[in-house]
């Protein structure tokens, strides 16, 4: 991009412009050139010495602290209107603590070094409060300091550079797709998010980083006055760990789906215009859809949709935390308990291999290190159908007599205390040469449904149902037809043990979920989940059509 | 700094109006100091406290606006923060949905909204309050996972137009879940209020102790459609969906009027005015309400005031952007926060003895749209769910999952009870027959 353009047409721009009020973090205009810059590494490192020099005064055996800065940028439109435009900047310190062996947290938005000093004396108070009613002292895992360090998103063009006014343009030209194409109603909306993250610990490391994530999506509604029904399909984008090249659309990053459906998938970069013009041809074809008959049936589930029945039914029932009863009060505990992987019953079949890996290029989870200072990496959780392992943080490894943390902390801001967070879960793709079409074929009485719909589960992970944005009868081989008022219901083991085939590498592509809740206070994370489409053999599937008045 | 007087916050909002280059902007500052413990197996778990106060404007040339945020409070960072608005503002197209600021408005009082007892809660405080849940749950050999966060802040807002608005709230929130150590039984109990002093972890505490044990060797009964008693945590969460937000967040005039609501009309237009519902159905918001006391003014400025919602039954308000309620000629009325079911006197062991066969549902959990046609929600039962039997809890059963739509749950209501803060809201024990389970869970 010119320097002229970028000057006169970006929000993040002005966003740069925002002086830091931090001593130290300058006074002056910056440049443009330095408007995406994240602040100065060595303010930080003095900040956080502050942090925990207080913390080590005040009586803490170990401290951490995490200096952080979120950007975020939201466009909204609705047909040919914009909506709203939204750019967000938080910035501020939060400060944990192992006091008397019990963790204290405090955080504050005054980035001096009184203020981040000040917080550290708050969370060892707490700390040691707390410690009067603490039964189990906290253990971690030992953690080597990494000194300093660094890591960036490796995106090619940051969302934050690109001119406000190209992202508007893009999102009217899908909603004028929409409308061209009989759409009642259309919103489309592009979500930015910049965590530029400083974590540092008396275990010696002073890690800086820059996390860069984008969501496009869009919902396009068709209205039948005459019935009264409405249908709506959503976008078939993945929210992704990438810059705006996400929304630059590569011929080789598109799948088609199966012969009759008109579906098209996306790997690591979308097509909002292709996409948004076949949406609206489903929405319309949903109000005239055949609603499903109850029964049994082989489910074909597109990667876009499997990866929410991942992230529910194994991303968090493979959550130690919750295994561990943490989680018992809000997001529940899990069947998946260290007895019953004991007992060394399958979780799937097995062709079920499961990763977790917070390397993985352009996913939402990846980072250099983790918000407690480990280094990501990857690791199976199941494997040939079997569970073996959870995922952890630095507290609970010794728990399963473990000696390191997989990296798994996080913290939606540095207003939060981090905890165990989902890593990318991912279903391997199989080893076999197989393509959709291969897959559909041998399928007598099936459906395939592609994106997210309506899911639920239950607070052990066994009973869920789920829904999806579009539905094909599978009759003899082939897609014979669009179906309505689909969801299915399983209970987790027996849905993993019907699974029979994965497609190969070349149909893996990854689901996102950019807002996945847990904890108390509630904490929204970020995670995706890769698959190949994959066939489930004989599952119940509902009926949802109600009638109301 | 995050509990800012209203001369503190409004020298702020006026300092930053006096940044402002753009036609109108208006500001707002909202300010939170807080704390929280979160226990599990009987032991804490996490805890933190935190303290910040941030900064919106909203700027507008024209029909163009923008909005930009920012939490540091050095003139530096107020210009940037304006001009950042500014910026977008000026690339922003025409909004043809343009709305010109409020002016000055009248607020009514809401004292209650505050709590001098819940801003000085301290850490010691909490601990001691969740000591309480904990040592009964040792004593009984059971294990709790609880949680207890409390929060007081102010929200201001300055525009040029001349509206000006400040509030202070405060509130404390305690839910515990108690578990048997065999992992067989579980219950629950939560409550919510602005006035710390009204909390009793104890009582709470017990409460989930004693479901937990009761819910123990739960047996399977076949899904089908049953009566139901749902108590008012099993009408609306804390921390999930729920089946009456639902329906309040559904009572939008714009998406009816469009035609993608359950209030939507065959052939154009909405519902209001229809009887939907059981017309023992009556729903109000209050913000002044001392049990459940909280903003007086919307995210707009527009005063809330009392309204009601439905009326024996009857839809009788929709809520709407300013935009719309010009655009379509209606009353003009902002969505609002907490609001009230009016019920009956029974208690909850009330109704429990006058039902001969039911099931009592202490909660819900992850309930999630399925089609907004029709407004049917799924989710399951979890934390105590009972099979009653002539006017008495026979014995527990296995959670089920649920598919079911609450305008057909209000028109299926057998009896109302007496009315329960939950979740910021006044909510009723529920009685309604022929509730839809769909399948059974083996989750405890």
């Amino acid at each position: 991009m010119k320097r002229r353009d970028f000057v006169g047409l970006t929000g993040l721009a002005t966003g740069a412009l925002f002086l830091p009020s931090i001593p130290g973090f300058g006074s002056t205009l910056v440049t443009p050139e330095r408007l995406l810059e994240t602040v100065d590494v060595a303010v930080k490192k003095r900040l956080a010495d502050a942090a925990l020099n207080a913390a080590k005064s005040a009586g803490a055996s170990y401290a951490d602290v995490r200096i952080g800065r979120y950007l975020n940028q939201s466009v909204f439109t609705r047909e040919k209107q914009v909506q709203n435009i939204a750019s967000g900047e938080s910035q501020g310190a939060g400060v944990r603590v192992i006091a008397n062996g019990t963790w204290g947290f405090a955080a504050t938005n005054d980035l001096s070094e009184a203020g981040l000093a000040k917080a550290a004396q708050t969370a060892t108070a707490i700390a040691k409060a707390n410690s009067k009613v603490q039964k189990e002292k906290v253990i971690l895992a030992p953690q080597k300091g990494f000194g300093e360090v660094s890591w960036k998103t490796p995106i090619v063009q940051s969302a934050f550079e690109v001119p406000i006014a190209q992202k508007v343009d893009l999102l009217l030209s899908a909603n004028g797709k929409a409308l061209e194409g009989g759409a009642s109603f259309v919103n489309s909306a592009l979500f930015q998010i910049n965590e530029q993250k400083y974590f540092a610990s008396t275990d010696g490391s002073y890690i800086d980083q820059d996390i860069h994530r984008i969501w496009p999506t869009f919902t396009v509604s068709a209205v039948d006055r005459s019935s009264g029904k409405f249908r709506s399909r959503q976008a078939l984008s993945a929210p992704m760990g990438m810059g705006y090249e996400y929304l630059v659309p590569k011929a080789k990053d598109k799948i088609a789906g199966p012969a009759g459906s008109g579906l098209v998938g996306y790997k690591m970069s979308y097509d909002l215009l292709e996409d948004i013009t076949a949406a609206t041809r489903e929405a319309k074809q949903k109000i005239m859809a055949k609603s499903v008959t109850p029964g049994k049936y082989d489910l074909v589930l597109d990667p876009n949709h499997l990866g929410l029945t991942i992230h529910e039914s194994i991303g968090h029932a493979t959550e130690l935390d919750r295994v561990l009863g943490y989680e018992a009060n809000y997001a529940g505990t899990s069947f998946a308990t260290l007895d019953w992987k004991k007992q060394n019953k399958p979780y799937g079949s097995k062709v079920v291999n499961i990763v977790a890996d917070k390397t993985q290029p352009g996913s939402l989870g990846a980072v250099g290190y983790d918000d407690e200072g480990v280094k990501a990496g990857q690791w199976d959780i199941i494997k040939d159908g079997m569970l073996v392992d959870y995922q952890k943080i630095r507290d609970q490894a010794h728990i399963v007599g473990q000696d390191h943390s997989d990296g798994c902390c996080y913290a939606q801001s540095w207003e939060d205390v981090q905890f165990q967070r989902m890593p990318n879960v991912s279903l391997k793709p199989g080893k076999a040469k197989m393509s959709v079409d291969d897959m559909v074929k041998n399928v007598d009485k099936g459906i395939y449904i592609a994106g997210r719909g309506s899911f639920s589960i239950d607070q052990q992970r066994y009973n869920f149902q789920f829904g999806g944005t579009v539905f094909y009868a599978i009759e003899k081989g082939k897609i014979t037809g669009m179906l309505e008022d689909v969801a299915y219901q399983a209970n987790t083991q027996e849905f993993w043990n019907s699974c029979a085939a994965t497609c190969d590498q070349s149909d893996y592509r990854m689901f996102g979920s950019f807002n996945d809740g847990k904890g108390q206070p509630a904490q929204s994370s970020a995670v995706s989940h890769g698959s190949a489409t994959t066939r489930f053999n004989g599952v119940n599937v509902i009926n949802t059509a109600r009638k109301i008045g | 700094m995050a509990i800012l007087s209203q001369s503190e916050a409004q020298a702020i909002l006026t300092k930053v109006l006096s940044f402002s280059k753009a036609d109108e902007c208006e500001a707002s500052l909202s300010g939170n100091v807080g704390g929280n413990v979160r226990t599990a197996r009987n032991t804490i778990s996490t805890s933190g406290a935190s303290d910040n106060v941030s900064l919106a404007v909203e700027s507008r040339f024209g029909k163009r606006s923008g909005v930009a945020t920012c939490n540091q409070f050095d003139d530096a960072t107020l210009r940037s923060c304006v001009q950042r608005a500014e910026e977008i503002a000026r690339l922003a197209p025409e909004s043809p949905e343009y709305m010109p600021l409020l002016g000055p408005q009248q607020y009514v009082a809401a004292p209650e909204s505050f709590s001098q007892r819940t801003a000085a809660i301290n850490p010691d405080y909490r601990a001691t309050q969740v000591a309480a849940g904990m040592q009964i749950c040792d004593q009984q050999k059971l294990s709790s996972a609880a949680f207890l966060e409390d929060s007081a802040g102010f929200r201001a807002v300055r525009n040029s137009k001349g509206l000006q608005a400040y509030q202070q709230r405060s509130g404390v929130t305690y839910s515990v879940t108690v578990r048997t150590p065999d992992g067989t039984g579980s219950g629950y109990a939560t409550a919510d209020y602005n006035d710390a002093s009204k909390l009793d972890t104890s009582a709470l505490t017990t409460t989930a102790a004693k479901k937990a044990a009761m819910s123990r060797e739960a047996k399977a009964i076949e899904p089908g459609k049953y009566t139901v008693i749902m108590e008012p945590a099993a009408l609306v969460a804390n921390t999930d969906a729920s089946l009456l937000a639902a329906l309040m967040g559904a009572l939008d005039a714009r998406s009816a009027d469009e035609g993608r609501s359950f209030l939507s009309k065959k052939g154009g237009g909405n519902k209001k005015g229809e009887k939907l519902f059981d017309e023992r159905v009556t729903i109000y918001s209050d913000p002044t309400n001392p049990e459940i006391a909280d903003l007086t003014f919307s995210g707009d400025g527009r005063p809330h005031q009392k309204t009601t919602w439905i009326e024996k039954g009857v839809v009788k308000n929709l809520y709407t952007s300013r935009y719309w309620a010009q655009k379509a000629g209606i009353p003009d009325i902002p969505r609002p926060n907490g609001w009230i079911m009016e019920g009956g006197t029974q208690s909850l062991e009330d109704m429990i003895k006058g039902t001969q066969k039911g099931i009592l549902v202490t909660r819900l959990w992850y309930i999630r749209p399925v089609d907004p046609q029709t407004l049917l929600y799924t989710g399951l039962t979890r934390d105590g769910t009972f099979y009653i039997e002539n006017g008495k809890i026979k014995h527990p059963v296995k959670n089920f999952r649920f598919n079911e739509s609450p305008i057909i749950m209000l028109n299926n209501l057998e009896a109302i009870g007496k009315p329960v803060r939950m979740g910021g809201n006044l909510v009723p024990p529920l009685k309604i027959r022929d509730f839809t389970f769909t399948s059974l869970s083996d989750a405890v």
